[in-house]
């Protein structure tokens, strides 16, 4: 340990502590004026951090209810919310479970079974997952333009669609369950197959209990990703009844009907539970995608 | 592999009939977007089925079968698509060009005119809940049609039917009828003309020849495959146009029209200003945090850390339109704010400068949580006697903190930064839904913007109501791709070397 004085040291705590909580003030103020905006009156930013009058308007609207002004003015909420946020988890709930699934067994190949070109197909994978998917826009309008002239369960407006292209974002995924796989010691698998196991046994009976903590720090991470996913579902999905809540809340501030009000007790509504379980999950992305990462 | 190979031969029976449904129904689907017009789709489908076959067929491929869902999945979902918008960029797709020829054809042959010399009376008869049209002059009766929805129903010659609707109820089913076309034993098409009478329809265009049409007023029509357009003598294109190769034409057009070169090479230096600022803030915010909880006297350090990343928790895209509210001009919290203090009103939204450093402004808020988090991962890394050694050789903790710290934490954040930097460059969700790449750039003949990056300006070309410029959007993928396979690259070999390093230090 260093010795300073205690003097200086005084003067150092007051200077980082003061300077973190103006740093906090400005970052956190956009939460907090959202939270004041979503019991005011109206859906116009005027009046104090602490509403005037206070009212539930908002927030009765974005749970998908009517709402009976004190003069008897009824309104109907502008936009369904609650459906969006279905959509939302149906959609990220479904392609997380596919990526998963893809993502772990191809993760063990990769990490245990002796395939040739296996080197090759790894750096590949690590250079296309570069590869942003707002790349591939225009292919994936036209694809699935095309495929629901077929079948229009795989068209336009359509979530088996999204969560099929979804799929694609696999590949991070694969790099981040082989970190894990390639850190359990070889001489389970020996054992395995001294006892007669098919590499499929010891996937399924060795590898797969084994990785369950890595395959639900894996599930949440795509999960989050698919409900912030803006561009493709925005390119997919037209009707205001398949939106997900990405795609929908871009509604409420459009320049000819501004909700500003409405908008912000739905943003809440939707976003809070995205946050909490962010924040559970976010001491293992950091370190997932670290390691993920730089493990060569 | 052996005892794997024995097993699954014992078993092999039900394995390989649930591989020849699979392939059935894959094969199924390939022809379906053969029929459908989408040969390049049916094949990718059969190359799949045949691939998948192969694999899970045959014993010898074992170990493949494994890596085989993965594969298909970056190729089919990531590789082609990213193929398939480039090739696009090498032809006209667009709203006026957006059938294909065999579909543009039968369109302009689908279309007729109502000749009216032809006209005859008809009259409707009732049969239980359909309706059967009468045409006493040709002594023609349809089948039973319902009359709700579009449809066409043949003629046949018999006797008059018993009892025909009056004047009035045919009036009434005036919607239905319009929507009728019957079909005479010949092969005429009569449609409904007026409320008292049918008429033949004479076709628009008529196919005379392999790539020719004649209209109706005796002009010919020869397609012209380089534009994709039907065109008279005279050279005037006739819509609705098909889908052709247009080799460089779209490269052309961004190199060397004015309006559209000059939005192109101003997008293109701001999305790399854009990028690389958002990455120089975030890290250096980032990193300044990060240093500053990681000192021991400091208390509430957990607190603080939570709160911190709370940016970074919030779904982006509900972050991102609160913040086009709050800097809303009229009515935003900020200039509400600054109106009090100062007495400004920014025009964040209408002055390029304010709107470009708002851009930045936005993302680094979004962003330094990341990298205040690997931060602190790395900084943990760097051995604590180094940094004694050098303040007892008497260096402030500034100098210790730029000549030991910096130059250990450097290495293993570049593949991070690189990475960051790419996501950055495509960083469409931001500007779609903070600006939408407002305020536009004067004088171009596309939708650009003063805030547009590349991934936002190609996104508006092909997916804005106006044009739908397919062909010109995956063109300038083509340019983006380059781009990011530089930034890709570069990463890997970054990565290799510190990789290279940590296993280095460790051996």
């Amino acid at each position: 340990m260093i010795v300073e004085r205690p003097r200086d040291l005084l003067v150092k705590k007051i200077l980082a502590h003061g300077f973190l909580l103006i740093f906090l003030a400005l970052i956190l103020f956009p939460f907090l004026m959202v939270l004041s905006i979503s019991f005011r009156q109206g859906n116009f930013a005027v009046g104090s951090l602490i509403p005037d009058n206070p009212t539930l308007e908002h927030w009765v609207l974005a749970f998908g209810f009517d709402y009976t002004r004190a003069n008897g003015e009824v309104v109907s909420p502008p936009y369904p919310v609650l459906l969006w946020m279905w959509n939302s988890i149906k959609v990220s709930v479904i392609a997380g479970l596919g990526v998963l699934a893809i993502a772990t067994i191809s993760a063990y190949s990769f990490s245990r079974i002796r395939i040739r070109g296996k080197n090759a197909m790894l750096d590949a994978l690590f250079l296309i997952q570069m590869f942003p998917t707002t790349l591939a826009l225009v292919a994936i309008f036209a694809i699935f333009d095309a495929l629901g002239g077929v079948t229009p369960i795989l068209g336009l407006n359509s979530h088996v669609a999204l969560i099929l292209i979804y799929l694609s974002g696999v590949t991070l995924h694969i790099w981040t369950i082989k970190g894990y796989f390639d850190s359990i010691d070889r001489a389970l698998d020996n054992a395995a197959a001294i006892d007669g196991a098919t590499p499929w046994q010891t996937f399924r009976y060795v590898f797969l209990p084994l990785a369950v903590p890595i395959m639900a720090v894996v599930f949440v991470l795509a999960f989050i990703g698919f409900i912030n996913d803006y561009p493709i579902a925005s390119v997919l999905i037209r009707s205001e009844s398949q939106m997900t809540l990405a795609v929908g809340a871009r509604l409420y501030l459009n320049e000819f009907r501004y909700l500003w009000g409405n908008f912000a007790a739905a943003a809440i509504l939707s976003g809070l539970p995205i946050t909490i379980v962010f924040l559970i999950a976010q001491r293992y992305l950091v370190r997932g995608l670290g390691e993920g990462a730089v493990k060569g | 592999m052996t005892t794997g190979a024995g097993r699954s031969r014992s078993r092999a029976w039900p394995r390989l009939l649930a591989v020849a449904i699979v392939a059935l129904i894959l094969l199924w689907g390939a022809f379906a977007l053969y029929a459908a017009g989408q040969p390049l789709l049916g094949a990718i489908i059969l190359g799949l089925t045949t691939a998948f076959v192969v694999i899970f067929g045959s014993d010898r491929f074992y170990g493949s079968r494994f890596i085989f869902p993965g594969i298909a999945a970056v190729l089919v979902f990531i590789a082609f698509p990213v193929i398939y918008t480039i090739y696009i960029g090498f032809t006209n797709y667009s709203s006026s060009n957006l059938l294909t020829y065999h579909r543009a054809v039968e369109v302009l042959t689908a279309r007729g005119t109502v000749d009216q010399t032809t006209e005859q009376p008809f009259a409707v008869a009732r049969d239980g809940d359909e309706y059967r049209i009468w045409l006493p002059e040709s002594g023609l009766l349809s089948e039973p049609v319902p009359l709700t929805d579009e449809r066409t129903a043949a003629l046949f010659p018999v006797d008059a039917p018993g009892t025909l609707l009056d004047r009035r109820q045919t009036v009434a089913l005036r919607e239905g009828l319009a929507r009728l076309t019957l079909e005479t034993p010949e092969g005429q098409l009569i449609r409904n003309a007026s409320l008292r009478s049918f008429a033949l329809v004479v076709p628009d265009y008529v196919q005379t020849g392999p790539d020719q049409l004649t209209r109706s007023d005796g002009t010919v029509l020869t397609a012209d495959h380089s534009t994709g357009f039907f065109r008279t003598q005279d050279g005037v294109a006739v819509p609705p146009g098909w889908r052709v190769n247009v080799g460089l034409a779209n490269f052309e057009r961004i190199f060397t029209s004015q309006g559209i070169r000059g939005p192109t090479v101003e997008i293109f230096v701001w999305t790399f200003v854009f990028a690389g600022l958002s990455v120089l803030l975030c890290f250096s915010v980032g990193l300044l945090l990060a240093v500053i909880l990681q000192w021991q006297h400091l208390r509430f350090r957990s607190a603080y850390r939570v709160l911190l990343i709370l940016p970074y928790a919030v779904p982006s895209f509900i972050s991102i339109l609160v913040f086009r509210g709050l800097f809303n001009q009229n009515f935003g919290e900020i200039n509400l704010i600054l109106d009090a203090l100062f007495g400004l009103r920014p025009n964040w939204f209408t002055d390029p400068t304010l709107a470009r450093t708002m851009v930045v402004i936005v993302n680094t808020w979004l962003g330094y949580p990341y990298m205040m988090l690997l931060a602190m991962g790395f900084l943990q890394s760097v051995p604590e006697d180094h940094k004694k050694a050098a303040v007892l050789e008497g260096a402030s903790s500034i100098r210790v903190f730029f000549t030991i710290t910096l130059p250990q934490i450097i290495p293993p954040f570049l593949p991070l930064l690189i990475a960051a930097f790419a996501f950055n460059f495509n960083n469409l969700v931001l500007i779609f839904l903070l600006t939408r790449g407002l305020p536009d750039i004067p004088g171009t003949v596309i939708p650009a913007g003063k805030t547009d990056i590349l991934a936002s300006f190609t996104y508006r070309l092909a997916f804005d109501n106006a044009g739908q410029q397919f062909g010109l959007a995956g063109a300038i993928t083509l340019l983006i791709f380059v781009v990011v396979a530089a930034i890709s690259y570069a990463n890997f070999v970054a990565m290799r070397r510190a990789a290279a390093r940590r296993a280095g230090r460790t051996l």
